[in-house]
């Protein structure tokens, strides 16, 4: 081993490699939001425990769900999973999207984003390139999801195309609210404070809609908020899709729903990336 | 007569209600190093942050290169190496991995970022680690893959925010070497430090930063000159003796002499070794019985004291001084 002083003494490899060099040309967004997204899937690689939440929560949702309330509310456990499994599939999907917010409050408080806002990049591309590289562990739990619903007696009337459709749906949406999370990423202090805020404002949006019971049996008030609610809309469509009996509004409402989230959400997390101190 | 390549004119920055930087001009010869120092809190980081467009000043502007940093970040953020605690590599992903990634970023082809990374990695001594995550990695080889990663494209400026702080001497010395090579091949440095003897090290010229405000500004020589080359340590057998060495040290060296909190020390600043060579055999003439006598650089408390009237603090609660 060299002692440390030879490097300067040597010198070659060093003064080699900081010569003035010529630069490539400068990729455009879509390559640049692309290497983020291969970035994080390499932290899926070399930290695959990132993946537990991804395969366990579905498979304890689908499972307790199911048999904890399926006979109770709907008087037996096959009709309750056909009702529930999209459901718990768009719930399990939109509790993920909060690692967004989390794993972008992680890379600043470790100083990486500071070192990606000072390259000559694309600006939105390193969020960009997260989102990409969360529909990885979206497409990852979605699949759990099903996979057991099909295992346990799910039946999708919708077919193979149905289902896609659906999975495709879901991703977009989760897309869209990923935006949300990413600006309190942005904003918060520290990454635990981005989960609890996040989880602050997804649950009453996951468990208050029609995920696990019909809107009907549920007093005035509430039914007003679930009927409102973009994930009721959300599941509604999903729910559509995969029976097959998916109408165009439904799926319409949801895709305009993804739409004015991000037209409204990205801007604001662009601007808190760009000023952030 | 040399072009300047970062240029500032009354940058200000305010948190909330501190002001952390208050209107700093700093002006940083091509192909040199500059020296920001100061004590923590004196507001380096949030110059070197609005100098790297990360932070956008309230007030004033500043040029790298002849761009200016908040109309042409762009342009800037193309032509700049930033190292810094908060300007970090991704510690999951492994030292080789992190290096493509910015070569991919900066527009390399998978083969060219590759082999950049490659090269890169043997240049700074961390051919053994290229597998290993970054997390893994001892505080000097952390610190020479986040020089590694502020050089993909060569950058002619290079902004190294404390690049030493919490290494250990044969670190800093590795650091410092690379510091002087890139120099030695024409960039320009622009380094902060809390340590004098760094900036003295390595810097052509210094600007010593306070309260967000440049207090002092010149080369090492002009700096230490304004406080003393060096300050005399020593340390007496007997209590009783320290007003008669106090004397003689005032006499001889022709300085005001401190005492020490220790009723056997006292200390005083000299411009050069040889007065302080002479004060030795004075002493002994005079009786004094010396246990310790030790001869040293001033310390950035010394230099703070010199030029503020008041030690360096390490935050900045106090009102500003006139």
């Amino acid at each position: 081993m060299s002692a440390p002083t030879t490097a300067a003494t040597e010198q070659n490899p060093l003064r080699a490699a900081i010569r003035p060099r010529e630069q490539p040309r400068r990729p455009g967004p879509v390559a640049n939001a692309l290497t983020f997204g291969w970035r994080a899937l390499l932290k899926i690689k070399h930290v695959p425990e990132q993946l537990f939440d991804v395969t366990l929560t579905p498979i304890i949702f689908t499972l307790m769900f199911t048999y904890l309330f399926g006979g109770a509310i709907a008087g037996d456990v096959s009709t309750y999973l056909q009702f529930l499994l999209p459901g718990i599939l768009v719930q399990t999907v939109l509790l993920i999207t909060v690692y967004t917010g989390f794993t972008m409050n992680t890379d600043i408080t470790k100083g990486v984003f500071d070192r990606f806002r000072s390259l000559p990049v694309w600006r939105p591309a390193p969020i960009v390139g997260a989102l990409l590289g969360d529909s990885v562990r979206y497409t990852i739990a979605s699949a759990i999801t099903l996979g057991l619903g099909f295992a346990i007696g799910f039946r999708a009337d919708g077919g193979l195309v149905g289902v896609v459709l659906a999975v495709l749906l879901l991703l977009v949406f989760a897309f869209a609210i990923s935006w949300i999370f990413t600006a309190l990423g942005l904003v918060m202090r520290s990454p635990n404070a981005v989960m609890g805020t996040s989880m602050i404002v997804l649950m009453p949006l996951t468990f208050a809609s029609n995920i696990f019971a019909d809107p009907a049996t549920m007093p005035g008030w509430l039914r007003a908020w679930v009927e409102v609610n973009p994930v009721s809309h959300l599941v509604t469509a999903v729910r559509g899709l995969m029976g097959g009996t998916a109408t165009f509004g439904d799926v319409a409402w949801v895709l305009i729903a993804a739409a004015v989230i991000t037209a409204v959400a990205a801007p604001i997390t662009m601007r808190l990336y760009r000023t952030r101190s | 007569m040399s072009d300047l390549a970062i240029e500032a004119h009354g940058l200000v920055k305010h948190f909330k209600t501190t002001k952390a930087v208050d209107g700093v001009d700093l002006a940083v010869p091509a192909g040199t190093v500059y020296g920001v120092l100061g004590p923590n809190g004196a507001g380096k980081t949030t110059t070197v942050r609005m100098l790297a467009t990360l932070l956008r000043p309230d007030a004033g502007q500043a040029r790298v290169l002849g761009h200016d940093v908040v109309a042409h970040a762009q342009e800037v953020r193309g032509l700049i190496g930033l190292t810094g605690q908060y300007a970090s590599v991704d510690e999951d992903l492994s030292g080789n991995e992190n290096l493509i990634l910015i070569a991919r970023l900066y527009g390399y082809s998978r083969a060219a970022a590759r082999s950049r990374a490659a090269e890169l990695l043997h240049a700074f001594d961390l051919d053994e680690a290229a597998g290993r995550q970054v997390k893994t990695f001892s505080g000097g080889m952390r610190r020479r893959i986040d020089l590694a990663a502020s050089m993909v494209t060569s950058p002619r400026v290079l902004f190294l925010d404390e690049p030493t702080t919490g290494l250990d001497p044969r670190s800093r010395n590795h650091v410092w070497d690379i510091v002087r090579v890139l120099v030695d091949d024409g960039a320009t440095v622009l380094l902060t430090t809390q340590y004098l003897e760094e900036a003295d090290q390595l810097a052509e010229r210094i600007a010593v930063i306070d309260h967000g405000k440049v207090i002092a500004e010149g080369t090492a020589t002009q700096l230490k000159a304004s406080v003393g080359t060096a300050a005399v340590h020593l340390r007496v057998g007997d209590p009783a003796q320290r007003p008669t060495a106090a004397q003689v040290m005032a006499q001889v060296l022709a300085a005001e002499v401190d005492l020490g909190a220790d009723t056997t020390t006292l200390s005083a600043r000299v411009d050069s070794a040889r007065a302080a060579a002479t004060l030795l055999p004075t002493l002994l003439d005079q009786g004094v019985d010396v246990a310790e006598v030790s001869l040293g650089q001033p310390s950035l408390d010394e230099v703070f004291l010199a030029l503020t009237g008041r030690p360096a603090e390490d935050d900045t609660p106090t009102e500003e001084v006139a």
